[in-house]
């Protein structure tokens, strides 16, 4: 049990480190440039027009507040953690005066829903190709499938779902354009919602699925393709073992181990691919959130969704290490 | 070494493949000098024209020629990724090296600063610099700044050889010959780790290319100066695809999925090229 505790507390270690480095990151850039986010932000509020003098004023007050402009720089930089600490950041200045955190709230569902869809999906579907392909070496179906993850895989998230909206939206018009669920339907639990959630989140998962893929399958090849030659399996094989079952138990459970490890690791990449396609497909998550804070100038939103993008990223690639030891029992043996 | 490139094109079809579509893209790149117009003029040719023998590529809504400002786009996303990839890869190479030789308390120190830029979503961080740094955000200012965030991955792989290094022989004999560890690390591990670092190069000019076409579609960069992402974000702006000018679109698009592609095969074979197993595999391949 000791080693398992040293485990977590390091990991829980990293966990604030990233956290502390990223907030620092953000603190740094909104602190060390030329421009007066106080100012600006106000003249980009007022420049959507209904905008009353006491309004301004409150705004001035809590935006100098939230920036960390009042004060000297370490004063700056404490009240910024205390507004981190209770995740308030402040009103919204393109949606005045809904607050920050209500906005993100509202985006954050439809991002876990995808991100969790589409990680599954091309998790369990790469393993499970790559495994194969990687013990089938002769298939010819499987090392086609490879060809397509691998010419798949390079291309960035932005292209392949801009591919795909252009095919399945203008080309062959089969798929809603974007959005996250029919106009006309009010939001609730019943079949024909579900049903309209389910046919707009199909593109962006698939081109977060597509592009996810190769990486998994060729982990997975690679990794396959080196514990066959192990003396375990030849002694498995050779007693007669069936070859579905040295596969998946002898294998790929061994496998599996430093690919949860990929996944802990390349979650930022897939959180940044998944924000990028929620943009190209109009998706309700955080990602079409940042882009409008951006064109509508608002600062208050662009630093509120970076921070708890930081903050959600690092606490989910948590959650995938404190799993891991129930995958590796070797971590509770010591 | 040529004749290494003379082997790696005559036995591996992933390089040789690789190699003639990166060709073709830096071909198109070198026309950019022959330019008859500057690519930042707009209206120097009738609008809306699709490809014929006169404009091989059409012209955009903006009344350009789609295949010089193409020309002009690549040579900059390339150059873009190359910069990016060149001090990236110059971080990585000092941080993995040094970790790996040194190992105990600086190996985990610089680790967890590693481990942290890994998991670190960059692209709103990307996005937020682009937010507080508007206009400034110079095509350089963002080659700086995401060299200083991109370096992580590959600094992890090369401290895992320049471990193993350092428990070789010939590192105790230069410890014990009095070679100060910048000696040890440039002379003796450095030429080790250089194979991989060809290809991570590879892995990290996609990348960088990859976020440069995101940023500036949306807009998130200097908008003026043509690159991939920037010819694609003003024929969006233009509404190119429901106007039917497909071809605006089409070709940058196809073209830089066959740079993506193109690098990404030239890594994986320089990879096997390093790994010598996958090496002898094909040999054997080849000879059965």
């Amino acid at each position: 049990m000791q080693s398992i505790n040293v485990y977590i507390v390091k990991r829980l270690g990293q966990f604030f480190l990233v956290v502390f480095i990223g907030i620092n990151i953000v603190f740094f850039v909104t602190h060390a440039t030329p421009i007066d986010p106080v100012e600006y932000s106000i003249a980009a509020a007022a420049s959507f027009g209904s905008t009353s003098p006491e309004a301004i004023n409150m705004l001035r007050e809590s935006l100098t507040e939230l920036y960390g402009l009042q004060g000297g720089i370490w004063d700056q930089y404490l009240t910024f953690w205390k507004r981190i600490a209770v995740a308030d950041f402040g009103p919204s200045v393109s949606a005045f005066p809904t607050p920050v955190s209500t906005l993100i709230g509202r985006a954050v569902p439809w991002t876990i829903g995808l991100l969790l869809t589409a990680i599954v999906i091309s998790w369990v579907l790469g393993n499970l190709l790559g495994g194969l392909a990687g013990y089938y070496r002769e298939s010819r179906i499987l090392k086609a499938a490879g060809v397509i993850a691998m010419g798949l895989h390079p291309i960035p998230y932005y292209i392949v779902a801009f591919v795909l909206l252009i095919v399945f939206g203008y080309l062959w018009p089969v798929m809603p354009l974007g959005g996250g669920y029919q106009r006309n339907l009010a939001p609730g639990f019943n079949l024909a919602f579900v049903a309209s959630v389910a046919k707009h989140s199909f593109l962006p998962a698939l081109s977060l699925v597509l592009v996810g893929l190769g990486s998994w399958f060729m982990g997975m090849r690679a990794l396959v393709s080196n514990i066959v030659t192990e003396d375990y399996v030849t002694y498995a094989e050779l007693a007669g073992v069936e070859r579905n079952r040295i596969l998946t138990s002898y294998v790929m459970r061994n496998a599996l181990v430093p690919q949860i490890t990929g996944l802990a690791m390349s979650l930022g990449a897939i959180f940044n691919g998944a924000i990028i396609t929620e943009q190209v497909f109009g998706y309700p998550g955080v990602g079409t959130l940042l882009v409008s804070a951006v064109h509508a100038g608002d600062y208050s939103l662009v630093l509120g969704i970076t921070t708890i993008s930081i903050i959600g990223v690092s606490a989910a690639v948590l959650i995938i290490d404190l799993l891991y030891p129930l995958l590796d029992p070797r971590m509770k043996a010591g | 070494m040529l004749s290494i490139l003379r082997d790696l094109l005559r036995y591996n079809r992933e390089f040789a493949a690789g190699a003639v579509l990166l060709a073709i893209v830096v071909a198109l790149a070198a026309m950019s000098a022959f330019a008859p117009m500057p690519p930042e003029d707009v209206y120097v040719v009738p609008p809306d024209v699709p490809p014929s023998w006169a404009y091989p590529m059409g012209t955009t809504s903006r009344g350009q020629d789609v295949f010089w400002q193409l020309a002009f786009a690549i040579r900059n996303t390339l150059l873009f990724g190359f910069i990016v990839a060149i001090l990236s890869r110059i971080l990585s190479l000092v941080i993995g090296l040094v970790s790996g030789y040194l190992g105990g308390i600086v190996d985990r120190v610089l680790m967890s600063i590693n481990d942290t830029f890994i998991v670190m979503p960059l692209f709103p961080i990307l996005v937020m610099f682009y937010f507080v740094m508007k206009d400034r955000m110079s095509w350089a200012a963002l080659a700086l700044v995401m060299a200083g965030l991109g370096w992580a991955y590959d600094a992890r792989l090369i401290r895992s050889i320049a471990m193993s290094l350092r428990t070789r022989q010939f590192t105790e004999q230069s410890v014990f010959s009095g070679m100060s560890t910048s000696q040890i690390v440039t002379q003796d591990h450095l030429p080790y780790v250089m194979p991989i670092v060809f290809s991570t190069t590879m892995n990290n000019i996609n990348w960088s290319i990859g976020l440069e076409v995101t940023l500036s579609v949306l807009g998130f960069t200097n908008i003026n100066t043509p690159t991939i992402g920037v010819m694609i974000y003003w024929a969006n702006q233009h509404t190119a695809m429901t106007a039917g000018v497909w071809w605006w679109i089409f070709f940058p698009v196809a073209l830089v999925i066959m740079t993506f592609i193109g690098l990404f095969l030239l890594a994986v074979s320089m990879n096997e090229y390093i790994d010598p197993r996958s090496r002898l595999s094909r040999m054997r391949g080849t000879r059965t």
